[in-house]
């Protein structure tokens, strides 16, 4: 098994999630695109573990996986009570919080 | 110069063990009094009253006891307990009963508790009579350290707590801005001479190791001539303070603003006498020292015609006696300064001065009782016949001061007097001119106050104090009279082993030619007063009068002038300029640096501008820049 080939799959979703992140304004998009970028991490993880033999990056994956999964929780809910108060989904509207 | 013989006090036995509670009962009175609170108003004054006459008897067995044993073994110490222990530095606290402090503590408790019954009187009407007593008794136990102290560091515990003492009992009135600001001063003006006192014993612990009476003694012989001088200016500095002697006399004046008890005891029979004390105590210093003893003299010579002065100026009767207060003390500092030869006879006047003083201004206490609190000789006049108790004993302790024959300033002065002739010509001479001016202006006293034609005002009556008041006086006028007789042939040879001097043949006849001048001037004094205040009445206001020498008497001869000009003004202005300093320069330079942090601050905040996608693309371009350090870093 050839490692690089799912490292360079790993850094073109990270790349992607990255981008996505930053162009788009959809809140729910946006939060897609961190959630493709944590995969991407994950990939690379479990890409080193089964290349130095070891389980420490799949662990780690798991670690990953589960603050995914709360983020989710969390994130979802934070987006949905924005909607229902200002009638919009875009990040760019939530922004009461600066200087 | 050959080494001085030190004595080394026995250990104490029996009764002796018991000497701290001479300074322990009106110590725990001051404690019960201040704390007890209004539950104590009651009785207050009587417990503060009991706890100086209780260390008054026990001064009194002790002294007795002192007086069965054989000379050398008069000296009586007691160890209490280690007072600081620090690396090298072992300083214990102890107490030294002796031939010198015995007659401190029966002056201190007898006078003291006189006082104490007194105030009774005085003070009836007064609401915070208990705290009154309180700080009366807080005074006693302190100069009772003072006194009894067998090391400089335990003295100087009570030489702050006599200050503390004489502070919260002038400003006793505070309600009174005078008397509030006359307490401040004499605080302020103790500091300094402290400050002398202070160096002294630290010099004293690098010179010798210790503070202890013994090891200053022991060690005297050794030390250097400079060092001698310094220490022994040092400790004047310290006693001129606490004595009012020229040129840290302004505040004693100012000091008759607190209630007239406490002008008797602590500003006339003890307190101020503390220097004499001191000086004789380090006895073993000035004997080293030539300098530091001709210091002595003339601080002594100057303040006893400077006090004199002002004597003859004042028309309020308490600064009068202020001003003679003064002199007195300089009388006794002069005999102290002459060295060997003199402190029996400091310690002798020092005594009698206890008692004709504070038997004088308890006498103006009751005067003033009188004539509803009023200071002003000139609205005074014939007071014989409402008063014919304060004027008989005022008129004993008038004579005893003027030093009239067989009274007891007539021994104690003449002394002094002929000591000085000894000593040095000049002084003997100025202190005799002291003499007749003491004549003089006590005699202006008597005139203005008790004798001519009534100059009171219609609505004030005059009428004798309760016996509680005028009990006090005749025991003291009675000591004033007898005082002399007693103590002329006897103090002498009780001093010497304390205070190293050798002991002469004293005779209560004995008459000398300076005596015999010095009674004539002492005539001229009394009978220039009577024809210019007796013969001719006395105007009820001050004359107006160009005469240089009144103007300066009158305003203290400007010694608060003086220190206006030397030291407070100039003061002020440092302390402006270095405020000034302070504002601009360090503050300036703090404010600036946060002015420039705080304009970067309000350009830096522009960055926190709400978009979540601007702050991920921070993120992004952050962790680029970390990457490319890194692979950099690899690469190099």
């Amino acid at each position: 098994m050839e490692p690089s080939y799912y490292l360079v799959l790993s850094a073109m979703l990270f790349t992607i999630g990255a981008v996505g992140f930053m162009v788009r304004r959809n809140a729910i998009v946006a939060f897609m695109c961190v959630e493709l970028m944590l995969n991407a991490c994950n990939l690379a993880l479990v890409t080193f573990s089964h290349a130095w033999g070891l389980l420490d990056g799949q662990v780690a994956s798991f670690f990953v996986m589960v603050v995914a999964a709360a983020e989710v929780v969390v994130g979802l809910a934070i987006i949905v009570s924005i909607y229902r108060t200002r009638r919009s989904a875009s990040v760019d509207d939530a922004n009461l919080l600066k200087f | 110069m050959t080494p001085l013989e030190v004595v080394t006090p026995t250990a104490a036995s029996g009764l002796f063990g018991l000497a701290w509670l001479l300074i322990a009962l009106p110590l725990a009175g001051a404690l019960v009094l201040l704390l007890a609170g209004r539950f104590a108003d009651a009785w207050g004054h009587l417990l503060g009253t009991l706890m100086p006459i209780g260390s008054f008897v026990l001064g009194v067995v002790l002294f007795v006891d002192l007086l069965g044993r054989e000379e050398g073994a008069r000296a009586v110490g007691v160890p209490l307990y280690r007072f600081i222990e620090t690396g090298g530095w072992r300083i214990d606290a102890g107490l030294l009963v002796d031939q010198l402090s015995i007659l401190f503590v029966l002056l201190i408790t007898g006078v003291g508790s006189l006082i104490h019954v007194y105030s009774i009187g005085y003070m009836a009407y007064d609401p915070r009579r208990r705290r009154f007593f309180a700080y009366l008794n807080l005074f006693v136990a302190a100069m009772l350290i003072l006194v009894l102290a067998d090391n400089y560091l335990v003295l100087f515990v009570g030489w702050e707590g006599v200050g503390l003492a004489s502070y919260l009992l002038i400003g006793f009135w505070q309600h009174k801005p005078t008397a509030a600001t006359a307490a401040k001063k004499a605080f302020v003006v103790n500091r300094v001479g402290d400050m002398g006192m202070v160096l002294a014993i630290m010099l004293m612990l690098a010179t010798f190791g210790s503070s202890a009476f013994v090891d200053v003694d022991a060690g005297a012989g050794e030390m250097g001539g400079t060092v001698a001088t310094v220490m022994g200016l040092l400790l004047l500095l310290g006693a001129c303070g606490k004595s009012a002697q020229v040129p840290l006399q302004s505040w004693l004046l100012d000091a008759m603003e607190g209630p007239t008890p406490v002008s008797a005891l602590i500003h006339a029979a003890t307190m101020v006498t503390a220097g004499v004390y001191l000086v004789v105590r380090a006895n073993a210093v000035f004997t080293h020292t030539e300098v530091a003893s001709t210091a002595v003299v003339v601080v002594g010579t100057v303040t006893l015609l400077f006090g004199a002065w002002i004597g003859c100026a004042k028309d309020d009767i308490k600064k009068v006696l202020a001003g003679s207060t003064m002199s007195q003390i300089g009388y006794m500092l002069l005999a102290a300064g002459i060295g060997p030869a003199g402190y029996a006879f400091a310690i002798f006047h020092l005594l009698t001065h206890g008692f004709f003083k504070a038997n004088m201004f308890l006498g103006a206490g009751s005067v003033m009782h009188a004539m509803d609190d009023d200071v002003e000789m000139r609205r005074y006049g014939a007071l014989r016949r409402a008063l014919p108790i304060t004027f008989a004993t005022f008129g004993l302790g008038y004579l005893a001061i003027i030093g009239f024959p067989f009274l007891s300033g007539y021994y104690s002065k003449d002394h002094i007097i002929e000591a000085a002739f000894e000593h040095n010509v000049v002084v003997g001479v100025l202190a005799m001119v002291g003499a007749g001016v003491t004549a003089f202006y006590m005699t202006r006293l008597m005139l203005m106050t008790f004798l001519g034609r009534r100059r009171w005002a219609e609505g004030v009556h005059p009428h004798e104090a309760p016996a509680v008041m005028t009990v006090p006086l005749v025991v003291l006028a009675a000591a004033s009279v007898v005082g002399g007789l007693v103590l002329n042939n006897w103090i002498e040879g009780w001093l010497a082993p304390a205070v190293r001097a050798e002991a002469h043949e004293a005779s209560l006849l004995h008459f000398t030619p300076v005596a015999a001048v010095t009674l004539l001037l002492v005539a001229g004094g009394v009978a220039l007063a009577w024809v210019l205040f007796g013969r001719r009445g006395v105007p009820q206001t001050a004359p107006s009068t160009r005469s240089p020498f009144v103007l300066a008497g009158r305003r203290d001869l400007y010694g608060d002038a003086f220190n206006e000009a030397v030291f407070m003004r100039p003061g002020q202005q440092l302390v402006r300029v270095l405020g000034r300093a302070d504002e601009t320069l360090v503050g300036g330079g703090w404010s600036a640096t946060g002015d420039v942090l705080a304009g970067l601050s309000q350009v830096g905040r522009r960055l926190q501008n709400g978009f979540v996608r601007s702050y991920a693309l921070t993120m992004v371009a952050g962790v680029g820049m970390v990457a490319v350090v890194l692979v950099l870093g690899r690469l190099a």
